[in-house]
Parts: C-alpha cells; sequence; structure tokens
C-alpha cells in the first residue's frame, strides 16, 4: 500500500466514524445534555408582569430588592460601578427610551422602574457564552451554572438591559448575614435574577413577588389562561424593554 | 590500549567521589520516609467524627469512601442543569440532593468529617467558595 493509497482509506475509516451515529466516537459526559430540561411534563413558561401604578403607591420602597438580595446572598458592595445587582430601580427614561412620546402621565414618567433579568425568550446571553455556563431552561428561566461561568464577561457584553453583574470581589466579605439555603459566588463569576428557581421547585413564589405588600409584581405560568400574569396581561396594556431588539422579554410592564 | 597507572588511580578516584554523591543524595532524599517511620507519624491516619448514627449515608460506606467527590459532581449537574433534585439510591431510597441539606445535615461537623481527610490528603476541593456551611459565622471561611 502506498501513501496515497493509506491517506485514502483512513480518510473513509474517519468519515465513517463520524457519519454513523451508533460508532459516536466523540467524548461523552464533557458537556451536560443542555438543551433538556423538563420540570415536569406539562411545560411551563414563567413570567412576570409589574404594574408600575402599584409600585408608584409607595415611593422609596425597596422591599423587593431587599428580599432578593438577603434570598440570594446578594452582596452591597455600595459603590455604582461594581455592584451586584438582580432587581433594582432604573429612572423611567433609561428603562423605557422608546417609550417616552406615549406616556403623558407625568407621575410615571418621572418613576424609579424595578428591573430585573427579563429572561428573554430570544436571549442574546445564551447565544455568547463559550462555556454554556447560561443557558435558557424548557420552562423559559434563563439559567447560570456558577460552576462552568469562566467570567469571561461576554454574556454582560451581549445582554441590552445590563441585567447581569460580575463579581469582582469575594462577595462573603461583603454579607453582613448569610442566608444557609443559597450559596454564595466566587469572585471571577457572573450573576444575575434566576426567577427564584430554587423557590419555584418547592412550590413558593419568587422572593420579590411574595415579599411586596402592594402586589405590584405578578408572577405566574404564562402558558396556562387562567395564571395571575395572563390575566393581567390581558386586562391592561402593557410593554416590554426595547421590544426592536427582538430579544421577547418575559417581564412585562402595566401601564 | 596501554594506561598508565596514574589515569587508572584519578578514575577510582572519581568513583569514590560519584558513590559517595549517591549515598549524600540518597539520605537526603530519603530523611523525611526514616523521620516519619521512626517518629511514628508514618502511622497517621486521621480520625473522622462521623457525626451521624446513622447505618449508612446515601450510598454504601465503601463506595462513598472511594466516589463521594463523583456522586457530588453528578449531584451538582442534576440539580443546576437538569433540575432533578431527588436521588434514587441504590436501595431505592429517595434523598433530596443538597450538600449542605442533605449531606450536612448528618456530617454536621465539616471540620471533623471533611476537613481532617481533605487536610490530611492534601486535597482543597473547591465546594465551600459558595456553598454555605450551615451555623458558620460569616468571615470563617478560609
Ligand atoms: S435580560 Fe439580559 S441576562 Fe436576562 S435573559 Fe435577557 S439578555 Fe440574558
Ligand atoms: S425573581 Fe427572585 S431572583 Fe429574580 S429579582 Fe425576584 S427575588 Fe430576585
Amino acid at each position: 500500500m502506498d501513501r496515497r493509497q493509506f491517506l485514502k482509506i483512513a480518510g473513509f475509516s474517519i468519515a465513517g466514524f463520524i457519519l454513523d451515529p451508533s460508532l459516536d466516537i466523540r467524548p461523552k459526559g464533557l458537556f451536560a445534555n443542555t438543551a433538556k430540561q423538563k420540570i415536569t411534563s406539562y411545560i411551563r413558561k414563567w413570567g412576570m408582569a409589574i404594574n408600575l401604578d402599584a409600585c408608584a403607591k409607595k415611593p422609596g420602597c425597596r422591599a423587593c430588592i431587599d428580599a432578593c438580595n438577603i434570598v440570594h446572598n446578594v452582596p452591597g458592595l455600595g459603590s455604582p460601578k461594581e455592584e451586584v445587582k438582580w432587581i433594582w430601580k432604573s429612572p423611567y427614561p433609561t428603562v423605557f427610551p422608546e417609550h417616552i412620546h406615549i406616556i403623558n402621565r407625568e407621575e410615571i414618567k418621572n418613576l424609579p422602574v424595578m428591573v430585573l433579568c427579563n429572561h428573554c425568550d430570544n436571549p442574546p446571553c445564551v447565544k455568547v457564552c463559550p462555556t454554556k455556563a447560561t443557558w435558557k431552561r424548557e420552562d423559559g428561566i434563563v439559567m447560570m451554572d456558577y460552576h462552568r461561568c469562566i467570567g469571561c464577561r461576554y454574556c454582560m457584553a451581549a445582554c441590552p438591559y445590563g441585567a447581569r453583574s460580575f463579581n469582582w470581589f469575594d462577595p462573603r466579605l461583603f454579607l453582613k448575614t448569610v442566608y444557609q439555603d443559597f450559596p454564595t459566588r466566587t469572585k471571577g463569576v457572573v450573576e444575575k435574577c434566576n426567577f427564584c428557581e430554587e423557590r419555584l421547585i418547592r412550590g413558593l413564589l419568587p422572593a420579590c413577588v411574595e415579599v411586596c405588600k402592594e402586589n405590584a409584581l405578578i408572577f405566574g405560568d404564562l402558558a396556562a389562561i387562567d395564571s395571575d400574569v395572563r390575566k393581567i396581561l390581558k386586562q391592561r396594556h402593557s410593554i416590554v424593554r426595547k421590544p426592536h431588539l427582538g430579544t421577547e422579554p418575559k417581564v412585562f410592564y402595566i401601564l | 590500549m596501554f594506561k598508565g597507572s596514574r589515569e587508572v588511580e584519578a578514575r577510582m578516584y572519581d568513583k569514590i567521589k560519584i558513590i559517595a554523591g549517591i549515598i549524600i543524595f540518597l539520605i537526603i532524599m530519603l530523611t523525611p520516609f526514616w523521620y516519619n517511620s521512626l517518629t511514628g507519624k508514618a502511622a497517621y491516619i486521621p480520625q473522622l467524627k462521623i457525626g451521624t448514627d446513622a447505618r449508612q449515608c446515601v450510598e454504601n460506606t465503601l463506595y462513598m469512601k472511594s466516589n463521594h467527590a463523583n456522586l457530588l459532581n453528578k449531584w451538582k449537574e442534576s440539580v443546576v442543569r437538569e433540575g432533578m433534585r431527588v436521588h434514587k439510591a441504590g436501595d431505592g431510597k429517595l434523598y433530596i440532593i443538597s450538600l449542605t441539606g442533605t449531606c450536612l445535615n448528618c456530617h454536621s461537623s465539616k471540620a471533623q468529617f471533611c476537613d481532617r481527610c481533605h487536610d490530611y490528603a492534601g486535597a482543597k476541593p473547591q465546594c465551600w467558595d459558595c456553598h454555605v456551611v450551615p451555623n458558620n459565622a460569616v468571615g470563617r471561611w478560609e
């Protein structure tokens, strides 16, 4: 057999391995199956509605922020540049730059608006993550696997809502109390709101929703016709952030 | 070929130096082993305080001794990536998958159970960088 003949045969055999799925020689177990995410046989689509009027009734209230920070061990760094944010307030014109003209109601225009990860149906942060540390579950929650995050911050650059924060410091140094039921993160990973998936699995509402006395936050299954969130979205006019980007947010704002 | 007696002598002199060098090297190299065997430190194995009266962990003891790291890795993937939070043990029993809940519920002292062996083996698991040891005060983590 000469060299040319050998290369031909070798090439065909390798092609055979690749084409025949029963002879899969690719390494297994290196990456988890990130596409499958069956929580129950019935697939939910979690979503949230934020009622700006209800929120406006209590200026200065930050019950939802505090609740979220406590149950997720979100460190309070105090400096806006290095802050870790899961749910926070932002001025209306910053949140809805494209909706300023349609709002005549001054009280809403000047209102700080609650913002969090939108758990986009078409999340750009997921597309850019090189390690699949962030991915979208079947129930719509855009998840973070802190074990796998390498801190490259592509997702932060990709998210058009600034919903992700980077841990520049060991978060434990900035926690007054440590909530025992949830891990802290480490220096060098990205984090964000997880729609309280650890609470949903126990049949609880997200912490921010549960704690809000004004019922400004309404959470539920967008796939179920009779869910609270679907009902209010049917009754009232709602907008989402930056709809022209096509990220399809699942956090809706009721006007 | 003829060799002068002076050359042979010089070679023998080298031989002595080399052997002496090897012996000194071996003495220095083996000192820690002798030291440990003479002082009885080699026979030391860490004494763990298991912290529970339960007869068996989520799997049998032998399996847990050699495979707990693998099991914890699988648990991590299972909860975080697949949303699956229940472990079905070999004997059919069901357990909630949780490092700080299920594991540390029985093995209540991390210092006397986990750390003693890990320190002895020089293994530094990163679990505790994020996972919270129950009833521990902030700032006590190393
Ligand atoms: S809001 Fe940002 S972080 Fe959240 S899913 Fe959308 S792109 Fe990703
Ligand atoms: S849904 Fe949960 S994680 Fe997200 S902002 Fe609310 S409390 Fe925080």
